[in-house]
């Protein structure tokens, strides 16, 4: 009920908002996604990966580049983008599941450095850091994506099948082999199921809708920049989960919402926005660490059982 | 039918040998209890079976087949299972949402990445829990129930999978008697087509369960024989009992 009031209320935000808040809420909704898919290794699967950005960046350039260099239409350019990125998440799931916790976060965290770098540094391909610029919208059934509206609407119904998809993941019986495998592995061993595995499908999956975030930044974008690739990107989406409420479904919307509400309206205002975004993040941790979304379902339980 | 045969197992620790060299065979059906002083390796002993731990040098058949190479999981594909000497379940959960998690390790269905967990394991997992005495604290989670209800769980989640062999690591410890009352007639009610290894302390209670017991110390097997004989033996006295 609550999800399809939530649902309903995006739906009629574009009768109300104007363009600047419109395309504030696709790039919510992009980023949203984008945090869901980090909350499927972080929250659900218990590995705190911060190199997810590297998913979201390849995901986007090699759509990009598939239109500037071999002037792919997207239709074609999309699937190609995104399994490419997924395999690529198959490659990057056998190095950095070499290990867990800590030394799981450094894995992806390299690995994504090393996209970063080349971003950077393959001029010739990706423009360094000028970045690819020069990009069209998809046109989905002959429907014109340029005008905030019709793309908003555009990524809500992509985001919103996103996230119900990850949603089915998790509640599905892989997605509770995957909570075991988050708090007791050895036990899980123990019941017959193969932790890897359970792991490293999970990282492929997050994969999947990294590179679907990817390309709803670079259609909104319509540009992308080696930044995206960038750690602080990762760490942004790391945030964003934490602070809304990680292992929870609505969680990564939220923080996405927060992140980019404070990151947009306080820069407009503050020169210094990361820090007050830091500060924001402080005081979750220290009056709600489990994040908003259970943060505030735990404070009106409370206010429920006094009244 | 031999369930088990170790053949000159071998496992250190930073030059410390904790199984220093076993070899033993357990006869399919058999009820076999290990017994040790501290430090003499049984859980080690434990832990190489079921391939937590790999094993240095040595051979490990269950029923013919060589599976000291197989990961854990592998391993319980085939036939084994355990319980913990530390609980080790999923406390937040229900019940029933523990035995499930079992009975689904071994179906196809735990790859399943779209659909519902089907009704039928909540419902087998009734069953299963009838089995321990437990069906009315179905929906209840773990964190809820006392120490001894928690080690009959572990105990039903062992059996739910219909293992051929169970390792029960301390299946007594930390109980009360009237607890321990109840863990031992559930051991004693385990089909004969299931062999149950099982590592205790409490040799009292332990030793009228098994058919047969060896002594282990410093990672090496001192005596082996039923209960009579081993109790008979000098060196059991000697180096367990102390006297």
């Amino acid at each position: 009920m609550r999800w399809i009031v939530a649902l309903v209320l995006a739906a009629a935000l574009p009768l109300v908002a104007g363009e600047y808040y419109i395309n504030l809420a696709s790039q919510i909704v992009i980023f949203a996604v984008f945090a869901a898919s980090i909350n499927l290794l972080l929250g659900y699967g218990g590995l705190p990966t911060l190199g997810h950005a590297a998913y979201l960046g390849v995901g986007a350039y090699v759509s990009a580049l598939l239109q500037l260099k071999l002037h792919y239409a997207n239709w074609l350019a999309a699937p190609i983008a995104v399994a490419a990125t997924t395999a690529m998440g198959c490659a990057f799931g056998l190095i950095a599941l070499r290990a867990t916790g800590l030394g799981f976060l450094m894995l992806t965290l390299a690995l994504s450095q090393v996209l970063w770098g080349t971003a950077y540094r393959w001029v010739s391909m990706t423009d360094g850091d000028n970045g690819l610029r020069g990009l069209a919208r998809p046109t989905p059934f002959g429907l014109d994506l340029n005008q905030a509206m019709p793309f908003y609407y555009f990524a809500l119904i992509i985001g919103v099948l996103s996230i119900w998809m990850m949603a089915r993941f998790v509640a599905s019986p892989f997605g509770v082999t995957l909570k075991g495998a988050r708090d007791q592995p050895r036990r899980m061993s123990a019941l017959g199921y193969d932790v890897w595995l359970i792991r490293w499908i999970t990282f492929i999956y997050a994969s999947f809708w990294g590179a679907v975030s990817g390309l709803l930044f670079v259609y909104y974008h319509k540009y992308i920049h080696p930044v995206s690739l960038s750690l602080a990107n990762s760490a942004e989406g790391l945030l964003a989960v934490i602070a809304g409420g990680s292992g929870t479904l609505a969680g990564p919307l939220v923080g996405a919402a927060i992140v980019l509400l404070l990151k947009n309206w306080v820069s407009a205002y503050i020169e210094r926005w990361n820090m007050l975004l830091g500060f924001v993040f402080v005081l979750i941790v220290v009056f709600m660490p489990e994040g908003v979304v259970p943060g505030f379902h735990r404070l009106w339980k409370r206010f429920v059982s006094k009244t | 039918m031999e369930a088990l045969r170790l053949q000159n197992l071998k496992k250190s620790f930073g030059g410390l040998p904790a199984i220093a060299d076993v070899s033993l065979t357990v006869a399919a059906g058999e009820r076999r209890l290990i017994i040790g002083p501290n430090g003499a390796g049984k859980t080690t002993l434990f832990n190489l079976l079921t391939g937590d731990l790999s094993r240095d040098a040595g051979s490990i058949e269950l029923f013919g087949a060589e599976v000291g190479r197989l990961a854990t999981h592998r391993r319980v594909h085939l036939g084994l299972a355990r319980t913990y000497q530390i609980i080790t379940l999923f406390p937040q959960d229900t019940l029933e949402h523990n035995v499930a998690l079992s009975l689904m390790g071994l179906s196809p269905t735990r790859w399943n990445t779209f659909g519902r967990v089907p009704q039928r394991f909540f419902a087998d997992a009734g069953a299963v829990l009838a089995r321990v005495g437990l069906e009315k604290a179905a929906k209840r989670p773990i964190a809820e129930l006392a120490y001894g209800e928690k080690r009959r769980v572990e105990i039903a989640m062992a059996l739910a999978q219909k293992p051929r062999v169970l390792l029960l690591d301390e299946p007594l410890a930390g109980l009360s008697r009237e607890e321990r009352g109840q863990v031992k007639s559930l051991i004693a009610a385990i089909p004969r087509e299931t062999t149950v290894v099982m590592i205790e302390h409490d040799t009292d209670t332990a030793l009228d369960m098994a058919d047969r017991i060896t002594v282990l110390h410093y990672g090496r097997v001192i005596v082996e024989g039923t209960r009579a004989e081993v109790v008979a033996d000098p060196k059991t006295r000697e180096v367990y009992l102390g006297h």
